[in-house]
């Protein structure tokens, strides 16, 4: 299959489907890679880096789109003219906010994967290009915010004097969020996070941060591992907390954002107004209108008192190698996926979650919205606590355990002795006095038994051999017989019952001198 | 041996011989008096023999002479001889002989029994065993009678399953487990013709019966023991030990011994609360074990997702280096690439560079109930550092580093998610909740149990494929 990527031609979009370097591992799959001129440009690959990974380049977008099997990009396509029948497209493409790009795609008749509607499912995560993208707006949020602020991350003690650490709030932890906190520490600001699912708290305790508890009982957890909306209780709670958060935070990093609707308004202006000039906010949910009150998207603001707002919604861009060179391997990964025999032949496996969850047209038919995932990427919240039993119902419990055993022990001893009333009835008394020692003997031994320490099984079964060559008396006994049967069989008794004794002893005593406390 | 001791002296003898034997059993509860307590044993055996030779009435002291000290020579050959790893091996031999000799005191019984019965002589005249025999009613006789079957009859179970049981062991036999066509049936079968011949015996069935009974009981020991798969060992090895013991109660029951009674009966329930503890460590029942193991039955459960990540020594090796906590898991596989020198080497190296080391053994890791930890003692690893499944399996999730050298079921998650896993329910050590988890494993194939192990498939783990031995050496290699 041919595999062609453009020159993204939204404005300040920096990044490229394909680098040379995921060209290469293409080829392996047995596709062979069409790219335009410049494509990589903004992003630091040339055309010919291209050429040397085996990709052609071509000038002109039209030949690409006629010419290719599978088109691969970063944005969705702003008309779907040049799309055709049975054509595969991989982009971003955010089908709940495109529907008539949707339609369209589907009249053409062409397949179209999104990029944005990988499921969130372990076996996806090499796919997963909106996780690679928020990892670097994280990242980037934290190195955005430090060169507007106006002082270390990290508290240090110099000669010159003491400088107090950045504090960072980062508010929602996905996988932006998560990494703003990493970065941050790195750096070695305090970072505090907060984020409505509690299951999430180890998270954010895993990567440095301290997570603010809210004591509320609620759950904001939706499916997929992202967010849902909350009450209104809970939201006033949580406002409660930032309003005492904002006095003392030097940064703070939104990236609040819930499926399906406008991201949630958290960072209030009077907020904003109650925190120190010179401080930063970092809005990450711009797109969506933001999460603080007072961000303009795309732009960076300064308030009266001083505080920066920065808006901006294009920082995989502002790091385009290393947002193309992610954004590449998921499309690689994806087409991989699409390629499961490696011969360069796609195969829309439709039964495949990860694919079906992805593919948003298909044969001419709307497949948008998927069929819910089976498997939530994230841990599920702890199942609900067992039911506390009373201390009335455990001690009903226990009672009732209790009669259970002594009606067995009871069952057990009105057997035994029935049993042995029975032998007694039939057997002499001669067998009698044998019959209490044999019964004595196995109380005791089970008593003693139970009592061995596991590491010294082994030497409990060869010492145990060694004694059962006690069985060397009842051949030592018969070896006052006449008869030369009998000898003969007692004296190969006696023999073997010796190698028992001997070998069972001495082994047991090797192996019990190996056994060392460290010194 | 002319001189006699009085009669009671003799007994007085077996009560602390039988004193000496529980302590010496007693002592194994801790490492530093089973030291100590293994003396107790010895001490008690030897005044046993020699009370009895004096007090029996022996008329050949020579061949008695001869035999024990070949015996005690041979014993003491195989005791110094023996490799660790091969314990498991002679435990099942040694078993095999107790077996042996109760079938042949028993059919001797019977022959001095019918020779005693048609003595035409004053009684007596009779010494020793015989005299005993001469005075039995004939209630005790039928008795008699019943106590020689039993031993016969678990003796020879005892003997050839503890022979095939060694030949799993050893590997002169696979391991797999074969039965013939109808299985079970034959044992019942056989079982069912030995009792009849039984009764046949106690109606003076005569000597052939219970030579017949023999070879019937040791068909059904071969047959039950080649049934069983290699991953049930433990509890075969532990049941033999069992048997064993029940066997030389039966006899002491025949020659109206007591000491034996006594001996047989501690060995007997030992050897059943083992079988018991193996038992449970795997979740199994005891009767499921016996009738028949997974080993090799069962179809491997293939729908385990993702793919097995391999990781070479260096990498092993820096992962060390940076932690603090490790745990290492051995199996059977360390016992059979001989590794546990070269374990105790890393972990020697890891505790000088003061990082916590710690060993968790699960009760059925190895082909005999403690086997690892008997390895690891020769390897000179230190016991205290040396832990049980439940002293242990909370903290994995506090640990940097797992190492799994050669076991496979014993950490199968599948045994907790999976209720449909054949080994559902069975404790396990829950090494994939550490940070990091390296399997030492020779291949990508499965246990002896031939069930999958998701464990190999977590993200968390690496495997790293190799000769156990090799590979912790490599190891060795890189962390210097």
């Amino acid at each position: 299959m041919i595999i062609g990527t453009l020159k993204e031609n939204f404005s300040g979009e920096a990044r490229v489907a394909i680098t040379p370097e995921s060209a290469k591992r293409l080829s392996k799959l047995g596709h062979s890679v069409i790219i335009e001129a410049d494509a990589g440009h903004m992003s630091g690959f040339d055309n010919r880096a291209y050429e040397a990974s085996g990709a052609t380049i071509k000038s002109d977008a039209a030949s690409i789109w006629a010419e290719a099997d599978v088109m691969a990009k970063v944005r969705p396509p702003e008309d779907v003219e040049s799309l055709r029948h049975r054509q595969t497209l991989i982009s971003f493409f955010y089908p709940s906010q495109n529907n008539e790009l949707l339609q369209a795609a589907k009249d053409k008749g062409a397949t179209v994967v999104a990029m944005d509607m990988v499921p969130r499912i372990s076996r996806a995560q090499k796919m997963d290009a909106l996780s690679s993208m928020a990892n670097i707006a994280g990242y980037r949020a934290v190195i955005e915010a430090g060169s507007h602020f106006g002082r270390f991350f990290t508290g240090q003690i110099t000669a010159a004097g003491k400088v107090p650490p950045g504090k960072v709030l980062v508010i929602g932890a996905g996988v932006a969020g998560l990494s703003a906190i990493g970065t941050a520490i790195s750096l070695g600001a305090i970072v505090r996070a907060f984020d409505v699912r509690p299951e999430v708290a180890e998270q954010i305790q895993s990567m440095g941060g301290e997570f603010l508890f809210l004591d509320f009982e609620e759950d904001g957890g939706g499916t997929g591992g992202y967010a849902k909306p909350s009450s209104p209780e809970f939201r006033e709670k949580q406002l409660e907390l930032f309003r005492h958060q904002a006095k003392e935070i030097d940064i703070v990093i939104t990236t609040a954002l819930i499926p399906g609707i406008d991201a949630p308004k958290l960072w209030l202006e009077d907020m904003v107004k109650a925190m120190k000039p010179g401080s930063v906010i970092v809005d990450l949910a711009a797109e969506r209108g933001g999460n603080c009150e007072m961000t303009v998207a795309d732009q960076k603001i300064v308030t009266e008192n001083g505080v920066t707002i920065i808006g901006y919604t294009d920082y995989p861009s502002r790091m385009a190698a290393q947002a193309s060179t992610l954004y590449g391997s998921n499309i690689f990964h994806m087409i991989s996926e699409l390629t499961p025999n490696k011969d360069g032949i796609l195969v829309h496996n439709m039964d495949d979650e990860v694919i079906r969850g992805s593919t948003v047209t298909h044969n001419g038919e709307i497949t948008f919205p998927p069929p819910p995932p089976k498997m939530s990427a994230v841990a599920p919240p702890q199942a609900a606590k067992k039911k506390e039993m009373t201390d009335e119902e455990r001690r009903e419990e226990r009672s009732a355990q209790f009669r259970r055993s002594t009606r067995k022990q009871a069952l057990l001893l009105l057997g035994g002795t029935m049993v042995t009333i029975a032998i007694g009835v039939v057997a002499p008394a001669s067998f009698m006095q044998h019959f209490i020692v044999f019964v004595l003997s196995c109380f005791v031994g089970f008593q003693v038994i139970w009592n061995v320490n596991h590491a010294l099984h082994t030497p409990l079964m060869s010492v145990t051999n060694a004694i059962s060559g006690i069985i060397i008396l009842g051949a030592l006994l018969q070896m006052g017989s006449s008869q030369n049967v009998v000898l003969i069989l007692a004296s190969i008794s006696i023999l073997i019952a010796s190698i028992n004794i001997v070998g069972g002893f001495l082994v047991t005593r090797r192996m019990l001198a190996m056994f060392q406390r460290s010194s | 041996m002319s001189f006699e001791l009085p009669t009671g002296a003799p007994l007085a003898i077996y009560v602390v011989a039988a004193t000496l034997f529980i302590l010496s059993l007693g002592g194994l509860a801790d490492q530093e008096r089973a030291k100590r307590a293994i003396w107790y044993g010895m001490a008690g055996m030897l005044l046993a023999v020699v009370a009895t030779i004096i007090s029996a009435g022996i008329n050949n002291f020579a061949i008695v002479a001869i035999m024990v000290l070949v015996g005690a020579v041979i014993g003491t050959f195989v005791a110094r001889r023996v490799e660790m790893t091969g314990m498991p091996q002679l435990v099942a031999a040694l078993h095999s002989f107790v077996g042996l000799a109760a079938v042949f005191i028993g059919l001797n019984a019977d022959i001095e029994l019918t020779f005693v019965q048609s003595y035409v002589g004053a009684i007596e005249t009779l010494t020793g065993f015989s005299l005993q025999l001469a005075k039995k009613t004939a209630a005790e006789i039928g008795l008699l009678k019943v106590e020689i079957f039993l031993g016969i009859f678990i003796g020879a179970v005892t003997f050839t399953g503890s022979v095939v049981a060694f030949g799993k062991l050893a590997g002169h036999f696979d391991g797999k487990p074969k039965k013939l066509p109808g299985g079970h049936f034959w044992n019942a079968a056989a079982a069912l013709v030995c009792l009849v011949l039984g009764f046949i015996y106690l109606n003076d069935g005569g000597l052939w019966t219970l030579i017949l009974i023999a070879l019937l009981a040791g068909a059904i020991g071969w047959h039950l023991i080649m049934g069983i798969g290699g991953a049930d060992m433990p509890v075969v090895v532990s049941m033999l030990n069992s048997y064993s013991g029940w066997a030389a109660a039966a006899i002491g029951f025949t020659l109206g011994n007591d000491l034996l009674i006594v001996t047989g009966a501690l060995v007997g329930s030992s050897g059943a609360i083992l079988s018991y503890i193996m038992c449970r460590a795997m979740n199994r029942h005891f009767i499921g074990v016996i009738l028949g193991g997974f080993g090799g039955t069962g179809d491997p459960i293939s729908n385990v997702e993702g793919e097995q990540i391999a990781i070479d020594a260096d990498g092993v090796a820096s992962a060390l280096t940076e932690a603090d906590n490790i745990i290492f898991v051995p199996g059977y596989g360390m016992a059979v690439a001989q590794a546990q020198g070269a374990v105790s080497e890393l972990v020697g190296k890891l505790r000088r560079d003061g990082k916590t080391v710690r060993f968790a053994i699960h009760p059925v890791a190895g082909r005999l109930p403690g086997h690892m930890n008997v390895l690891l003692a020769e390897a000179k690893v230190p016991y205290d550092i040396v832990l049980e499944m439940d002293e242990i399996n909370e903290d994995f999730a506090a640990t940097d580093v797992v190492i799994v050298v050669g076991s496979n079921d014993i950490v199968n998650p599948s045994a907790q998610d999976d209720p449909h896993s054949p080994i559902a329910g069975m404790p396990v050590l829950e090494v994939w909740k550490a940070k990091q988890v390296f399997v030492s494993k020779r291949g990508q194939g499965t246990g002896y149990s031939g069930i999958e192990n998701p464990l190999f498939y977590k993200e968390n783990t690496r495997m790293f494929f190799g000769d156990a031995k090799e590979s912790i050496l490599q190891v060795l290699r890189f962390m210097d």
